[in-house]
């Protein structure tokens, strides 16, 4: 294939910007002091504090998992910021309080910040490295019992509630990136539904690192309990930086009997430039648990920033007829390498999952599915239906799946697809002989082979989403 | 139809051109005039796909001499998607699958790009439905095609046919079929023949790329060429195709 095709032309990352707000940083570097310093600087209970230590000294006694497909110099984890935090830090009665400099960065990201904004129906918690800037239409919010604060304010405000969840599904020795967010979490989003409550609106948090050298180890905590059901976006950005940046987020969802819980994310943190240089690392674990009977758990992920993506959205079914979806599109270009997918682990009976995932790569990128579907002895009639499908763009990138399936339960029904297409020279010269451009065909090729996951999107984020995987592969055919 | 005061559509120059450093086209000579029906003939590896990719500017191939002018244009000045839009149409030898990109979208995202270039009207989905359903009666398709994604599953029978119903609705000035021909069965053959025949007129020409009569039977030629070794060697009328069934082409590189 001619020199053409490897002609790749990427549009800047537009989100790269670095806002010059004065942030409040701990000292860099990892220790039980700077844990103890972070507890007290957010007046934390000595519960939470004992969490955090816990998970500290548990994470010494870890190791780095290296089995991913990724490859990346070693972490300096002394190296990295634990905490940052725009400056001055008072309690934020309204929108009008938040610092002009960052309202005009949220309005450059299309954060919807204000009041009027927000009666577009999503309410919003904005996460700004480490600290939770605003949760937007909380009164309302409350007044149907819904929760959604930061996680901070849930701490101070409903200890209990967090006492008895906080690592109910991701342990805070799960792994080795969980214990680290564990044990030095700053802020994230909490979000409790109440019995029988739908909730009326979208919830949403975007999420930005800004600080160089500072990681961000947010935690996300969403609790559905019996008969309600809340629908959840997350999004986020970075500036752009020469040096890499630690993510290592946690994110845990509790569906209770007939619950119903739709996690969906578009991840566009900045990905390094097209020689691999800078972006975020990507170390995130989500897992939702469905606790109670005919609960539902969908994820659904766009994920086409970072450097290093290792992410696996989770589902445990523990109730009887739970049901867990994994809806996926993970696209890489340049570089940029991911290694992600999802586990579907079958504990109640007739319990069933579903899994799209969609891979794109570009440039010189990496980009695995990671796949197990495993079915425990009770989960008697449990049924999984996997469809992985990878897309090439050129020929010098690399797509592979590795699925791992685990049956202990014969009744059991496991359908596994997988495909993989190219699109190469010959494909965009038919567009080019049709009179289509390199771009449309592109955005065409994109919209078609991502179809299955992007129906999941609220429509909002699936016009977000197609614009962004045009954004990201613009040049890189033809 | 042949008319020697109607207008030149193309027109080719002591064209050469090379692909992975191989020079493959050595100085074709070629003069298209509107209503006029072309066939190229010559034996595997002359240089026919090369040519035809050429003219529609394939990033592989590199001119390295002549020229090429399409309605007065330096054809070679233009982007291949310009070229199209300009009314050039190839239907590929060899057409390649499309995942995930249903036939309707295509034609009706090709089909609108024409039209703005023209400065026409766009169609919304529901107009170009009509006008998509009158073009399938052209290659006799089923409208089943329309949903699935371009050429992918399709026999080779119907990737040939699906050609021809993109060139029904874009309706080209200049369309140079390929081998539309081979891998066609009989009846086939025959439908997509009277489609390509249907959609002649004085203001378009075709060049047909074919190694067989029998298509030639259906979409009489005005003109037969013969290529070898990149080069138009040779150019009658219908009669030099009836030769070539009957003889071969050894006689004419004997002759040459
Ligand atoms: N990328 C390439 N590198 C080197 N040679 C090539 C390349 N592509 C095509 N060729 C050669 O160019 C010559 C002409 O090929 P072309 O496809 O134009 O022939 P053709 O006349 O269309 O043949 P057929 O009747 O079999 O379709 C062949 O010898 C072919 O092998
Ligand atoms: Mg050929």
């Amino acid at each position: 294939m001619s020199t053409a095709l490897h002609n790749l032309v990427n549009q800047p990352y537009k989100h790269g910007f670095v806002t010059d707000i004065e942030t409040e940083a701990v000292p860099k570097g990892l220790s039980e002091d700077v844990i103890r310093l972070i507890s007290k600087k957010k007046n934390e209970p000595e519960w939470l504090l004992e969490f955090r230590l816990q998970a500290y000294r548990h994470w010494l006694t870890m190791e780095e998992p290296s089995w991913a497909n990724v490859n990346y110099p070693k972490i300096d984890f002394q190296d990295i910021i634990y905490f940052a935090q725009p400056k001055p830090k008072k309690q934020l009665a309204s929108m009008d309080e938040v610092d002009p400099e960052l309202r005009r960065t949220f309005e450059k990201l299309g954060v919807p910040l204000h009041e009027q904004k927000l009666m577009t129906g999503v309410a919003v918690d904005v996460i700004f490295d480490s600290v939770s800037v605003t949760t937007t239409y909380k009164a309302k919010l409350a007044e149907i019992g819904i929760i959604f604060c930061s996680f901070s304010e849930a701490v101070r405000d409903y200890p209990d509630l967090v006492k008895q969840y906080l690592g109910s599904v991701v342990p805070s020795g799960d792994n080795f990136y969980a214990a680290l967010n564990s044990a030095v979490f700053t802020d994230g989003s909490f979000c409790f539904i109440p019995k029988g409550t739908k909730c009326p609106m979208d919830l949403s948090t975007y999420f930005r690192i800004n600080t160089e050298g500072s990681g961000q180890f947010e935690r996300t905590l969403i609790i559905a309990e019996e008969g309600s059901s809340v629908c959840y976006l997350e999004g986020c950005t970075a500036p752009q930086f020469d040096t890499n940046q630690l993510h290592a987020a946690v994110v845990e969802l509790v569906a209770l009997d007939n619950a119903d819980i739709k996690y969906s994310t578009v991840q566009n943190w900045y990905a390094g430039d097209e020689n691999g240089k800078g972006g975020i690392y990507n170390f995130v674990t989500k897992r939702g648990l469905c606790k109670g009977i005919n609960s539902k758990i969908s994820w659904t992920q766009v994920e086409t920033g970072s450097a290093i993506t290792w992410k696996y959205p989770s589902c445990v079914l523990l109730g009887d007829n739970s049901i867990g979806e994994f809806y996926s599109v993970a696209l890489t270009n340049h570089l940029q390498q991911a290694d992600t997918g999802t586990k579907m682990i079958h504990v109640g009976k007739n319990t069933r999952s579903k899994i799209i995932a969609k891979g794109i790569s570009a440039g010189r990128s990496n980009n695995s599915y990671r796949g197990l579907v495993k079915v425990g002895s009770r989960a008697a009639g449990a049924r999984n239906y996997s469809q992985c499908d990878s897309m090439l763009i050129g020929d010098r990138c690399i797509a592979n799946t590795f699925p791992t399936i685990d049956v202990q339960n014969t009744t059991a029904t496991i359908e596994h697809e997988a495909s993989t297409s190219k699109i190469g020279e010959d494909q965009m010269f038919f567009f080019a002989q049709r009179g289509i451009g390199s771009e449309e065909a592109i955005s065409m090729i994109i919209n078609g082979f991502c179809k299955d996951v992007f129906v999941h999107l609220p429509m909002e984020f699936a016009v977000e989403a197609t614009k962004l995987l045009g954004l990201k592969l613009e040049g890189s055919v033809g | 139809m042949i008319n020697k005061d109607s207008k030149v559509l193309l027109e080719v120059k002591n064209l050469r051109a090379e692909v992975g450093g191989v020079q493959i086209l050595k100085g074709v000579d070629l003069t298209i005039r509107t209503g006029e029906v072309h066939a190229i003939m010559g034996i595997n590896g002359s240089g026919k796909s090369t040519f035809s990719k050429v003219l529609a500017g394939h990033p592989d191939y590199a001119v390295t001499g002549g020229t090429a002018s399409f309605e007065g244009k330096d054809l070679f000045s233009l982007e291949p998607e310009e070229r199209a839009r300009a009314g050039l149409f190839l239907a590929f030898q060899y057409p390649v699958e499309i995942p995930g990109v249903s036939n309707s979208a295509l034609l009706r995202l090709a089909y609108n790009t024409l039209q703005s270039e023209r400065g026409l009207e766009e169609l919304d989905p529901l107009e170009f439905e009509d006008l998509v359903q009158e073009k399938l009666k052209v290659v006799e398709m089923d409208p089943s095609f329309l949903g699935r994604s371009v050429n992918e599953g399709f026999s080779g029978g119907e990737k040939k046919r699906n050609e021809i119903l993109q060139m029904a609705v874009l309706a080209p000035r200049l369309a140079i079929l390929d081998e539309t021909d081979s891998g066609l069965d009989i009846d086939a053959l025959r439908i997509v023949a009277n489609g390509v025949n249907s959609l002649l007129s004085p203001d378009n020409a075709v060049v047909m790329v074919t190694h067989y009569q029998r298509l030639l039977n259906y979409i009489v030629p005005d003109y037969v060429h013969v290529m070898d070794g990149g080069r138009i060697v040779r150019t009658g009328d219908k009669n030099l195709a009836l030769e070539l069934e009957a003889r071969g082409y050894d006689w004419l590189r004997a002759a040459a």
